[in-house]
This record gives C-alpha cells, structure tokens and sequence, in this order.
C-alpha cells in the first residue's frame, strides 16, 4: 500500500504502528482458539508444546485424544444428544418464528413493540435466571430430565434470533409482490411458498443456523434442566473442565471450532446472497 | 384513499353512495365499515401469526421466570405448619416467653403433623425456612419433632428441656413475623440487611455482609469488561471499515470465527495459555524471563475471568461498531482537513461522535451479557472471579435457599432490564445484526 | 424445500424417539459422585449385579454434590426420576426430616453377615442413620506435593498453615468444614476438642484468625477432582482432597504427591432411596446385593475407602489393577488413624448455615 505524498514522518509512523496493534488484537481473537488444534495432537498428557513437538519430530505427535473421544461411550452419547436437540430445537423454533416474524412485519400488527421485546426476551435475560425459572417450572410440569424439555428451552431461547433475522430480510421486502399474486388469484398459501419463502429463504437459514448454534452451544439451560439422558457435547466438556482435564477435551474443541467454521462459512455466504438478491450489496 | 398504506385490497369500490352521501362498496355496505372490518381482520391474521410464539414465549419462557420470582417473597412455610401456634401467639406480648397455651399449641402442631403422610408433613420445610433467620433453627426444630410424642403437660417446660432455642424469645419473634403468607427477608439478606431484636431493619453484622459487595464487584467487573472491548474493538472495526470490502471480508473472519465458536471451547483455550504449566507461562520459563518456581498465576482469579470474558465479548462490540462506521462517510473527515484540522482534531470531532451510536450499542450489549455472566467465572473465577450469577447457582444447587436466590436473581433482571430500556433509547433493537 | 424440512422434522422426531425407547426393561438411575468413585461403585457393585441381571440396567449420574436440590426440585414436581442416591449423612438426616427419602429398616432391607449377624449390628457403630445406609468411610486429608518444597517435608497439618517453612499456594475447599476445624487443630485444640471450640463464638474467631494467616496463598476448589488436579499441574504446594482420589492419582495416575494421615476428617457416605421411585422394588433387590459383605470389600479394590461394615474388614484385598494390597491405604488402618478428627453432623446441622455465610463472605473479603 502506498501512502499519500502528503504524508509527515509522524503520520508514516502512525499509520504503521496502527496496523502493527490491529494485527496484535487479531491475534489475541484467532491465537487462544488456533492454538489449542497442534496442541489436541500431542502425544504427551501436558497443555504446552513439547520439545518433540517443536522440533517437528512426529513421535511428539500422535491421535490418542482423539481415539479417546472417539472411543468414549459418553462423547459419543453426548454427540448424538446434540444434535438430536439442536435439530429438534430448531425446526421448533424457526417455524415459530419465521411465523411471528411474518405477523412482526406487517404494518397494521397491533403493540408490536411491546410483543417485540416479550419474543426478544430470552436473548436479554440472563441465562441463569432462564435456567433457574425453568429448572423449579420443568420439574412441576414433569417435563425436567427429559428429551422434550431440553428440547422446549432451547427452542425458547433460539426464537430471537430467527425472529430478527427473518425481519430483518422482511425489511426490504417488496410487500407489492404478495399482493400482485393475490390479485392474480394466488391463495395465502401459493403466495406464502411461491413469493414469500424464496425471498426470505436466506434469512431463514440464518435464524435456523444461529437457532442451531445457541442450541449446540448452550449449557447453562442444560446444568439445571437435563439429566444425565440428556448430556450434551457442552455438557460432557464442562464435566472435563472441571474434573479432569486432559487434552482429550482439546480434541472436542478442535472438532467443535471445524464445525463453527462450516457455520460460518455456510452464514456468510448466505448473507451475500441475500444482499445480492435484495439489491442491497454495496457495490 | 386509505387504501394506499394497507397491502390488502379485499374491498371492492362500487360506484353508488347511500342516503346519507356515504361511499358504498359494491355489495351495498358502508365502506368505511368495510374498511374497518378489512382492516380487523388483517389486524387479526398479523396477530394470529405471532400468536404461537408469543404463547410459546409466554408459557415456556416468562411465566417459569415470573414464578421462580415468586418465590424472592413467597412465605407459606410457618402458616403451613404452625396453624395454632400463629392463633395462640397473637396474644404474646413480644417481650417475655410465650405462655404455656403457646407451647401447647405448639405441641398440637407438632402432634397433627406426625399424622399426616411423611410426604405431606411440614414440620420439615418450616424447619428449613427457620434456619435461614436463625442457625441452628434447623437442629432444634427436628430434633423437638423426633421426640415430641413423648412431651407431658407443662409443654413449656418440655420444650425447653429439649433444646436451647426454646428457651429464647428470638425464634418466637421469628415465629410470629414470617407467620405471614408474604416475607421481605430474601430481600433484606440480598442487600445485606437483617431484622434485629425490634423487628426493626439493620445491616447485617461485618462478618456476614455479602452480597453488596459482590453486586459492586460484578459491575466493576463488568465495567472494565466493557472499556476493555471498547479499547481493543474499536481500532480493529476503524481499520475494518476502512479495508475495501473484500479484505474487510476476510479479516472479519478473525472476529467471526470465535463468535460462532463455543463458549467451552473458547474458555477451554484461556485454560490451556494461562495455567501454571500453560503455554504462556513455560514459554516464559523457558526463555527465562521467569524462574521455573515464580510462574504467574493468571487463571482462577479475576484477571484470568476478565482476560477470558473480554475475549468472548469482543466480538458483539466489533460487529456494532463496525457497521456504524462503515455507514461514515470518508468525505467528512476529508473536508475537515482541507478545512484544516490536523488529523487528531479531525479524528475527536468530527469522525469519533459518529461513532458515538456504534459505541453505545456495543457497549450496553457488553455490559449487559457481562453482568450476568455465569459460565467462565465459574470454569476460570477461583474465588476472586466469582460473580453474582455464580452465587445465585450456588443457592439454587447447594445452599437450597431458593427464596434468597430468586431475590438476587430478581435484582439482577431488574438492572437488565433498566440496561436494555436505556439501550432501547438510544440505539433500538433494530440495530442488533449477527454475522 | 418443503420436503427437505419435512424430512429433518422427521429425522429428529426419529431420533428423538429412538433416544427414549428401550425403556421395557428397568433402567435404574444411580446418582453418585463422579471419577474414580463412580467408577469404583460401577465396577463393584454395578456390573456384577447386571451380569446376575440381564433385564436391569444401571445408568450413572454424577449429581451427588447438587443431591439435595434435586431430592426436593424432583419430590415438589412429584416426578422422582432419581432411583438411588449416594448422599453424606447429613444431607440424608436433612431429606430424611423433609420426607423425601424413605425410612430403612436395615436388618429387612439388608443382607445379614455371612456368619448371621444382623445388618444393624454389622454395620459399623454410628453409621446407620434412619433413611441412611453406609457404604464407606472416608477421609479428607491434606496431601502434599514433594517437588515443591526443598529439604525438609511436610507431615502435619501444622505445616498447612507455615507458610515460612512450607512455601506455596494451598488449596482447600470453599466451605468451611475441615477448613475450621483444622485451623483450631494447628492452632493448638486436640482433635476431640475441636467441636467444643467451635461452638463458642471466640472459637469460630480463633479459626478464623488462623485462616487468615494463609489466605492470600489459598486456591479454593469446589469439586472433588479438582483438588488432585491441581496437585498433578503443578498450581499448588499443598492439597486438601478426599483420600479415594488422592489414592488413585497417586498409585494410578503415578502423581507426585504424599498424603499427610494427620488431623484426618473421617465421615462416612452412603446410599438413600428417594422417596416416590419407580423402581422401589428393583432398587432394593439392587441394595440387598450392593452393601452385602463380599460388595463393600470389593469396592475398597478400586478406590481406597473403608466399608461400612465390620465382616467386610478382613476380606479387603489387594488393588485390582495394582496388586498393592489395600489395607494399608484405608483411613482406618491404625497407621493412618493416629490423630482423625471424626466429622459432627450435628455441629454442622446447627451451625452449618451460619458459619457457610461467614466463610463465603472471608472468602471474598
């Protein structure tokens, strides 16, 4: 990069050093998270890089962690609940809220802020009060330790996110459409799959992934409702972190941090897209 | 027309007016009426849209919430097991011991709920509720129960043969001021408060005050918490804003990935750098710059919390701040210049209160999800770290005194809520975008 | 689109099934501790006893440090999902008083001696409760790690608190049980006295002061595996734990570390049986074979515990995986038991809620 002519010593300094302190503030973001996959190949039990592994010498390195996870009935369990709860929790929560963020986007919806902030409710409230409320609500109604409430909490508390998400693809969303097709004798049910749906398609996705994740990632909900039927991946590393920890739990992690990038990946092209398509990408 | 704002066109125009001059539709009605209805039934399919959801929200989400800060001020324990005693007590002068027709009571008390199924008695919970306003509550209140089968008139003397609690006019106090179907003692004890031997409100004794000062440390934490993601956020979204878009695209990786990345895995790694035999501290040691015996103790205390809890949340104040300033115009900044501001003054005033929205979006959100923390302090706190969410897990889970939890977890709510209100105010919920 | 989400609705309502069924034959919940613990109970009792009986199977669940809330969350909701707990005495007195444990008549429910003693009259003295049934004695020693200090060793519990000649952090768990009553002990109170002290408010000062001494060199720990973990990184000089586990990471995990017998806490642990299960029948058949003589002296195989019952004593071999034989590592082996401080349930009972208020809020000042 050049820099301008008109540019004193001080600012050449500055502009440097500038750079020189954001790339130090990325690392900070990337390192702890990088940092833990050479370390889930170590052969040895210990947390740091040893002498073998930093001379590149493969006997430092081996997939024992990983045998371990893979080899573990809980993981294994843990795995399975996961996504069991995840997919469940999200089909739940983004018909829900896909719905409720069609009726959000209309003009003539009635106290819309009022019922905004009730739906957007479990992203603000504290999530240790939502797991102490449903702990002492789960039990009386019979529902705590069981599939079907983890299920229900985490459907709750993935509901803000595909609300907003989908309204927010609502937002430039041409409602002259809708109504051409139902005057071209389209029924609400044509129009909704025909018209509506692609267009908010990507927003749908998106509130379904970032439903998923809340769900794959929560734990706090999972401490006070689940039992041990229910343990999930986040779950069993809170059980390591606290009990034993071994390197098998960076094995976890570096698996975990391949998904989240799948994820990301999957979101962010998903978000072109729609930009594109709603013709709002900055050129 | 009003037609014009409305997406329906359900009502068809005819030609004709009625009597009156009003316009008909071509059915013959009033359109205003016609309208009117359209205009209630679009209202009710909007709403009949949100409708599972908000019941969904209502049931699942808000009224468990609602009913668990019931409890903070519930108080059905002493009514439930003391009926006669609360009657014989209301003739008690407060300041002596209670006369023999309250022991009696008492006794009958104790008597009738030996005949109830084990499951039903209420001697149990009462006991429980008691030991919160006064140790030792407990022990005497079961103990007396065990053996009180085989008590003979006078009961006074027998009570208080059998434990010294009996002796005392405190548990009597105590009797007769939680005898009440609703308690402010959670309430008191969450504010480090207590009644004294007058019934009257005083702070709790030095050794014992707990929770102000925890609520003052979760703010203070929380404080730094949020300067520190401020400080590191906003070089790194001024730099991102300034990128073309397809390298802001791929350094945005570096704050996105972590945000899509575990919470546990996220905390795992600060484990695994800051620990005594962590990768930060051997690779000190093993440039020397620290003995093998002097290794820096970051994790487990509070620096460890605020390193690990800054790193988690710095992300949801680069993604504000970052599309506040991307909206910025450079040619601002620009005509400062030629207009002669050197770049620090064209910097202070006239790019950075731009920003100001980005800022205080970040910001509150930082604050907000920072106050009721509970995960990482937890995992990575020790002692010093501790925050209040972690003190209202411990009542829940092992102290059991639901009641003094749910009046913590109802003080914190409260300041959320005034957090997210004013948050509301300045920046509105519109301007929350992920990825 | 639509079949796609159909499809996924269908997969995970599948999958969602499929996680619940097998329920035909009885699935008993067991609520222990966790780790080697678990592990000791699973290899002891749990996978003979399934062996015997192929229709029973036993799932773990390691909430015993949270059982009491759970005990009352699942008995107020009426749905007891909880088919066997491994509880402290004194938690069990507690759940015992509130009902939601059922009341053991032990010489019914329980398997006599192989020579025809009654089970209350094998089971140690004191350690029967009324909802209670003992399985082991425990202990909570102060364990030291060797690399940490040069010269001379640590052996007492004196040397907990001297921090002169025994540099480095401590760590001790976040409540105030065995942390006061050591403090009076290395204060100077013999270990019988230690309760009589603590009942007075000059006492709990006195422990207090002491504590002091060492606080800026405390770590607390709040889960029994962390106390060896903490040992076996590095972070700590000194480690309280509950000797089962110091045991293991020792001998098993070939941790660096020597256990300090003296001022020795010793408390048994035990099962209950919450009331309004499912499974009544099924747990106690499970009990009946659990706690007899020949099950205790297995379990001490695994996990370096005492059993509860006096027959057990002389069958207590050697480790199973070791070969090292046991006796020597129990908290009751007389070589060990010079100096114990044997636990107060009551004391706690009474003054429990009081001193955790006071200890909590030490901690944070």
């Amino acid at each position: 990069m050049s820099l301008p002519a008109y540019y004193t010593a001080k600012d050449k300094v500055w502009h440097y050093a500038f750079r020189v302190i954001c790339f130090a503030i990325f690392f900070f973001l990337l390192a702890p998270i990088l940092i833990m996959i050479p370390l889930s190949f170590n052969a040895q039990p210990y947390f740091t890089f040893t002498r073998e592994m930093l001379t590149l010498n493969p006997e430092g390195y081996s997939l024992r962690w990983y045998e371990d996870f893979l080899g573990d009935e809980g993981w294994m369990r843990s795995i399975r609940n996961s996504f069991a709860i995840g997919i469940a929790a999200t089909v739940l929560s983004t018909s829900l809220g896909t719905l409720a963020a069609l009726g959000l986007s209309r003009a003539e919806m009635p106290a819309k802020g009022l019922i905004m902030g009730v739906l957007i409710s479990p992203m603000i409230v504290p999530l240790i009060i939502s797991a102490a409320g449903m702990f002492f609500f789960f039990s009386q109604i019979n529902i705590a330790q069981t599939f079907f409430g983890v299920v229900l909490a985490h459907a709750a508390l993935g509901t803000p996110f595909v609300v907003i998400t989908v309204t927010a693809t609502l937002v430039g969303f041409d409602q002259s459409l809708t109504r051409a097709a139902a005057n071209l004798g389209a029924s609400p049910t044509t129009n909704f799959f025909k018209i509506t749906m692609p267009l908010i398609l990507p927003g749908v996705i998106s509130g379904a992934l970032f439903a998923f994740i809340t769900s794959f990632d929560e734990i706090v909900v999972v401490l006070f409702v689940a039992g041990v039927e229910q343990r999930t991946i986040p779950r069993e590393m809170w059980s390591g972190i606290r009990e034993d920890i071994s390197p098998t739990i960076l094995a976890v992690a570096t698996i975990l941090v391949l998904i989240s990038i799948a994820l990301l990946t999957v979101v962010e092209l998903l978000r072109r897209r729609g930009e594109r398509m709603r013709g709002m990408s900055p050129q | 027309m009003a037609m014009s704002d409305a997406s329906g066109n359900d009502v068809a125009i005819g030609n004709e007016t009625d009597s009156k001059g009003r316009l008909l539709t071509s059915d013959g009605r009033p359109l205003r009426a016609a309208l009117d209805r359209a205009n209630r039934r679009r209202k009710l399919t909007a709403f009949g849209l949100v409708a599972p959801l908000l019941a969904f929200i209502v049931i699942f989400f808000a009224f468990p919430i609602v009913q668990m800060m019931w409890r903070s001020v519930d108080n059905p324990a002493v009514i439930d097991a003391l009926p006669r005693t609360l009657v014989a007590l209301e003739d008690w002068n407060g300041e002596d011991l209670p006369s023999e027709a309250v022991y009696r009571a008492l006794y009958e008390d104790m008597m009738a709920d030996e005949e109830l199924p084990r499951l039903e008695q209420k001697i149990g919970p009462l006991a429980v509720r008691l030991n919160y306003e006064v140790s030792a509550a407990r022990g005497a209140i079961s103990r007396t129960s065990r053996n009180v089968d085989e008590f003979e008139a006078p009961f006074k003397d027998a009570f208080m043969d059998a434990h010294r609690l009996w002796r005392d006019t405190e548990i009597w106090r105590i009797i007769e001021r939680e005898g009440r179907p609703l308690t402010a003692s959670y309430y008191l004890a969450a504010v480090d408060a207590e009644y004294d031997e007058n019934n009257e409100i005083v702070r709790a004794d030095e050794n014992r005050r707990i929770y102000v000062a925890l609520f003052g440390r979760t703010f203070a934490m929380s404080v730094v918490i949020t300067f520190m993601t401020f400080a590191l956020g906003f070089p790194i979204a001024y730099y991102l804003s300034s990128l073309p878009m397809s390298k802001a695209n791929l350094l945005m990786i570096a704050v996105l990935l972590p945000f899509w990345t575990s919470l546990l895995v996220r905390t795992s790694a600060w484990i695994v750098l800051l620990q005594g035999q962590g990768v930060i501290n051997e690779m000190l040691v093993s440039i020397g710059l620290i003995g093998d015996d002097n290794r820096i103790s970051m994790i487990y205390n509070m620096t460890g919390t605020i390193i690990a809890m800054t790193h988690i949340l710095l992300p949801f104040m680069v993604l504000p701040l970052y599309s506040v300033m991307k909206t910025i115009p450079p040619s601002y900044v620009r005509a400062a210049k030629s207009l002669g501001a050197t770049p620090t003054t064209a910097f202070r005033r006239v790019y950075f209160p731009q920003t100001l929205p980005g800022i205080a979006a970040g910001g509150v959100l930082v604050f907000i999800i920072s106050i009721g923390y509970y995960i990482t302090p937890a995992l990575v706190g020790g002692q010093s770290g501790r925050m209040i969410s972690n003190e209202i897990a411990r009542h829940i889970q092992s102290s059991l005194n639901w009641g003094l939890a749910a009046a913590l977890g109802s003080m914190l709510l409260v300041s959320v809520l005034i957090l997210y209100w004013l948050f509301n105010k300045l920046v509105g919920t519109d301007s929350l975008k992920f990825g | 689109m639509t079949n796609k989400l159909k499809l996924i609705a269908l997969s995970s309502a599948a999958s969602v099934l499929a996680l619940s069924a097998g329920a035909q034959e009885t699935s008993l919940t067991v609520v222990s501790w966790g780790g080697a613990y678990t592990e000791s109970q699973q290899r002891a009792y749990h996978e003979p006893y399934m062996a015997a009986n192929p229709d029973v199977t036993i799932v773990n669940d390691d909430g015993s440090a949270n059982a009491l809330a759970g005990l009352r969350a699942q008995s107020q909701a009426g749905n007891v999902t909880w088919d066997l707990v491994d509880m402290l005495p004194s938690d069990a007195q507690l759940a015992c008083d509130e009902g939601i444990i059922m009341e053991i008549d032990h010489d019914e429910v329980l398997a006599p001696a192989p020579d025809g003693t009654p089970a209350s009259e094998d089971f140690l003295p004191g350690s029967l409760g009324d909802c209670f049934i003992p399985q082991i004695l425990y202990s909570t020693v102060l364990t030291a790690r060797p690399g940490a200090f040069e010269g001379e060793q640590p052996d007492s519990i004196e040397d907990l608190f001297d921090t002169e000649n025994f540099p480095g952090k401590r760590a001790l768990q976040d409540r105030p049980g065995t942390n006061l009553e050591w403090a009076l002990y290395a204060d100077g109170v013999a270990p019988e006295d230690v309760y009589d002290v603590l009942s007075t408010p000059e006492g709990v000062d006195r422990a207090f002061a002491k504590l002091d001494t060492i606080k800026d060199d405390i770590i607390f720990w709040t889960e029994g595996a962390q106390a060896p973990q903490l040992l076996a990184d590095g972070e700590v000089a000194f480690a309280t734990g509950y000797n089962g586990r110091m045991f293991n990471a020792i001998q098993v995990e070939d941790m660096d570390a020597a256990i300090i017998w003296d001022g020795q806490i010793v408390e048994w642990d035990g099962w209950v049986v919450p009331a309004q299960g499912d499974n009544v029948d099924a747990v106690m058949d499970y009990l009946y074979f659990a706690t007899d003589t020949q099950r205790l002296a297995d379990q001490a195989k695994y996990i370096s515990y005492g059993p509860a019952r006096a027959s057990s004593a002389p069958l207590v071999g050697d480790h199973a995986d070791l070969g090292i034989p046991m006796a020597p590592h129990m908290p009751s082996a007389p070589d060990n038991y010079y100096a114990p401080i044997v636990l107060d349930n009551d004391f706690w009972a009474d003054y429990g809620d009081e001193l955790r208020e006071r200890f909590a809020n030490w901690m944070l000042q």
